[in-house]
């Protein structure tokens, strides 16, 4: 067997062995709209935990965060600060998002806005700029299954038919199995994955270098610019490391997906405890950090430094080695890619379409619809995996400086009494458009900054201003104030529960 | 569900300092500190620390809520 060959039969067998883990967990249930996306709410503690560290794991921190350790350097620095302060953002916003959300009974993104404000048409545009925003996370998972199928093929299957299998299978998968699959799946992932960064990240430069050690010691020596701000860019420094980490930071919780987890949780405590905890899941990213950083000096020149790791673990490594790093990280991009595809799909039927132009749709026409999204959103993150050229890392900032803007409108809701429904509406289309502006136009970073962050700061400033400006709001579902006898919002009348009625 | 408490706050503040706001102050190669760049050195500390800052603030804010009784 050719070394290809070799590499390629073992990525297809673990990713045959997910697979197969996702349909034995979906199987022998009945597909409802329910089961289907959120497992029948009748997820344990573990399962929750798995599907949000399942979220957490992506292609970006396998390729893409190595990816730009080897083209820019010292500005990569920025995700391990960027996921270690989001968690605590999370400290002090999600317990308390929980408590609203539990009030109200709300499910996702586009329930917080529409039962906090009261409007269904902020509801629907804060699902519309989610779906938008997931696009290139989900392309950013196909681009680099790409990448890992042309690499362990030693450039034998070309990226873009590579990227053609990896939908199919995708969508395939979440039509068979659902949440649930998910879940179960991203323990086989997880696994595989924390082993191979420790693998990696300690092997490679031990075999190059004789030590991480001596490898840094190398690199400050031949390129000592390449380890600090700005590194290999010309206009990532500092300035732009802070704006893009609190934006970042701030955003992390506010994708879709990331926001309708906190409503699984048990309790607001678990939520604080997780907060805790959780910074510490950053540090196995630092070995990946080694990789990229080793392969400046082992794979110099290369055009796309998404390929860094992977061509230094083929240079490095047995064939077989490589097939089991390439489905690990096939198994990477896969889960994340299909619980945002899940995710849009569903936002798109359910709170999307149903609410704003067809209320009478029954759940089995919702279901019916939110499938035929999973296929088209499959498919136009194929179309611009194919014809865009943007590195993994570039696409995730694309996405945050977007699911960033619902951050003004969900810290005011909850601890702003004064804020207004036309403030928070007005914000989040300045933010929105203005994001949508300079990140389409080239123009990130600006002035130093990162563009999301002057989206942001927008954002916030006509918030605060159009709130003190219109009349106190009557409010919905305020903080401390819930409305008696069922809320119109989102997802249509929600009476309130016995057990959740306002207690003043 | 109450506002968190000042001194969590500010506990929440310390990494956001230490992590980010700080960054001239600590991104440079040298010195070279167990093996690695003293920037990627200095972060990797941080994450431990910031574990530690969220901990005292789970402290503080579980004694407020333990001393206004169950209710948030």
């Amino acid at each position: 067997m050719t070394p290809a060959a070799v590499s390629l039969t073992i990525i297809a067998a673990i990713v045959a062995a997910g697979v197969t883990v996702g349909f034995l967990a979906g199987a022998r249930r009945k597909m409802d709209l329910e089961e289907w996306t959120v497992g029948g709410r009748g997820f344990g503690v573990l399962l929750v935990f798995l599907l949000m560290a399942g979220e957490v794991y992506t292609t970006f921190s396998f390729l893409g965060a190595s990816g730009w350790a080897y083209s820019h350097g010292g500005p990569t620095l920025y995700v391990l600060a960027y996921l270690t302060l989001a968690y605590v953002v999370s400290f002090f916003v999600l317990p308390q998002l929980w408590e609203l959300g539990r009030r109200h009974g709300m499910q996702t993104v586009a329930d917080f806005f529409g039962l906090r404000y009261g409007n269904r048409y902020l509801a629907g545009f804060a699902c519309l700029v989610g779906i938008v925003c997931l696009v290139p996370y989900v392309q950013l998972q196909i681009t680099g299954v790409g990448i890992i199928l042309s690499v362990a093929s030693f450039g034998g299957i070309g990226r873009a038919p590579a990227m053609a299998i990896c939908v199919v299978l995708l969508v395939a998968f979440v039509f068979a199995s659902g949440v649930r699959a998910v879940a179960w799946i991203s323990v086989v992932k997880d696994g595989l994955m924390i082993l191979a960064a420790l693998c990696i990240g300690i092997a490679i430069p031990y075999i190059h270098f004789g030590g991480v050690g001596p490898m840094f010691a190398a690199l400050a020596r031949a390129r000592p610019e390449h380890l600090t701000m700005p590194g290999a860019t010309i206009d990532q420094g500092h300035a732009w490391y802070v704006s893009t980490v609190l934006l970042t930071s701030v955003g992390f919780y506010m994708w879709p997906h990331a926001f309708g987890s906190t409503f699984t949780a048990k309790s607001a405590d678990t939520l604080r405890r997780n907060a805790v905890v959780m910074p510490l899941y950053t540090l196995t990213l630092a070995f990946i950090f080694f990789a990229g950083f080793a392969s400046v000096l082992l794979v110099p020149g290369l055009k796309d430094g998404d390929l860094a790791m992977l061509t230094v673990v083929r240079n490095t490594f047995p064939a077989w080695f490589l097939g089991v790093i390439g489905g690990a990280g096939a198994l990477t991009a896969m889960v994340p890619a299909s619980i945002f595809i899940l995710t849009a799909a569903t936002l798109f039927a359910k709170n999307l379409i149903r609410p704003v132009f067809a209320p009478g749709m029954s759940d089995d026409q919702v279901a019916k619809l939110a499938r035929v999204m999973v296929i088209v959103l499959g498919l136009i993150a194929l179309c611009l995996g194919i014809f865009s050229s943007s590195t993994l890392v570039s696409l995730l900032l694309t996405g945050y400086a977007g699911v960033a803007q619902f951050f003004p409108g969900v810290v005011l809701g909850i601890y702003w009494r004064r804020v207004t429904l036309t403030g928070v509406f007005g914000g989040m289309i300045a933010g929105v458009s203005t994001a949508a502006f300079l990140m389409l136009s080239h123009r990130d970073p600006l002035f130093g900054l990162s563009a999301g962050f002057l989206a942001l700061c927008l954002n916030f400033a006509v918030a605060g201003g159009l709130s003190l400006l219109t009349a106190e709001p009557a409010s919905v579902a305020e903080p401390d104030v819930a409305a008696p006898g069922g809320v119109v919002g989102a997802g249509g009348v929600i009476p309130p529960r016995a057990s959740d009625m306002p207690r003043i | 569900m109450r506002k968190p408490s000042r001194s969590a706050l500010f506990l929440g503040l310390i990494p956001f300092v230490g992590m980010c706001f700080s960054v001239p102050l600590w991104d440079r190669v040298r010195p070279m500190l167990f093996g690695l760049p003293f920037n990627l050195f200095w972060l990797i500390c941080w994450i431990v620390l910031t574990t530690a800052c969220l901990w005292a603030a789970y402290r503080v804010e579980s004694a407020i809520d333990e001393q206004r009784g169950s209710t948030p």
